[in-house]
């Protein structure tokens, strides 16, 4: 069994689309309509044939008070890995996106984290959990 | 100042304090993250919370929602 695709549950599946490619830097890879709304699938340029993020609707009732209770406590909703946090941080700092939490040195991990813009905090991590 | 003496008698609190004091204004989610990692102290987040609202009665800390998040101060004016 392997794990070839996970998803965060988006606000606006366009406005995601837009943050996880143009500010993240994530390839569309798949975008298929589904009635009212889209498959979206991104990867990373990094492995494109590597795991696809699922950019999925939130739509079910349970999920958006699920999501408000994680962002009010700073609970990142996934993590993705970076090679160079400090340089990532400003980065994406500069495109203005919101940190609820900067880069803190764990010992064997560091770690930051954001605002998707899409109703989700997501974490990213360089050290040791990603290699 | 009972609540003062009772609020800082516990390490677990007073760990939250440090922390506070190199960074504040930390979500939940780091309080804990900082707990475990860095004094190894791995209780739920539970009884996190229920650390964090002791700190709160005795005036150390304060939570306040900036938007739809939630941060802790360490409450300097005490």
């Amino acid at each position: 069994m392997r794990i070839t695709q996970s998803s965060v549950p988006v606000d606006d599946q366009e406005k995601a689309l837009r943050f996880y490619t143009e500010t993240l830097g994530f390839q569309k890879k798949h975008d298929i309509p589904m009635g009212e709304h889209r498959w979206i699938t991104v990867v990373s340029p990094e492995d494109p044939d590597g795991t696809e993020l699922c950019l999925e609707p939130d739509e079910h009732p349970a999920v958006k008070p699920f999501k408000s209770a994680l962002v009010k406590d700073g609970i990142p909703f996934t993590s993705f890995a970076v090679r160079d946090i400090a340089a990532e941080h400003q980065r994406l700092k500069s495109l203005g996106v919101r940190f609820t939490q900067p880069s803190i040195d764990y010992g064997t991990i560091t770690a930051a984290v954001f605002d998707d813009t899409c109703g989700n905090l997501i974490q990213i991590t360089q050290g040791s959990m990603e290699s | 100042m009972d609540d003062l003496y009772r609020a800082i008698a516990d390490p677990t609190r007073r760990a939250f304090l440090d922390d506070l004091i190199e960074r504040d204004g930390q979500s939940l989610f780091e309080l804990c993250r900082r707990l475990t990692m860095k004094h190894g102290i791995g209780s739920s987040r539970q009884a996190i919370s229920q650390r964090l609202e002791v700190l709160q009665s005795a005036s150390l800390v304060m939570a306040r929602r900036e938007g739809r998040y939630k941060f802790h101060w360490f409450n300097e004016n005490h």
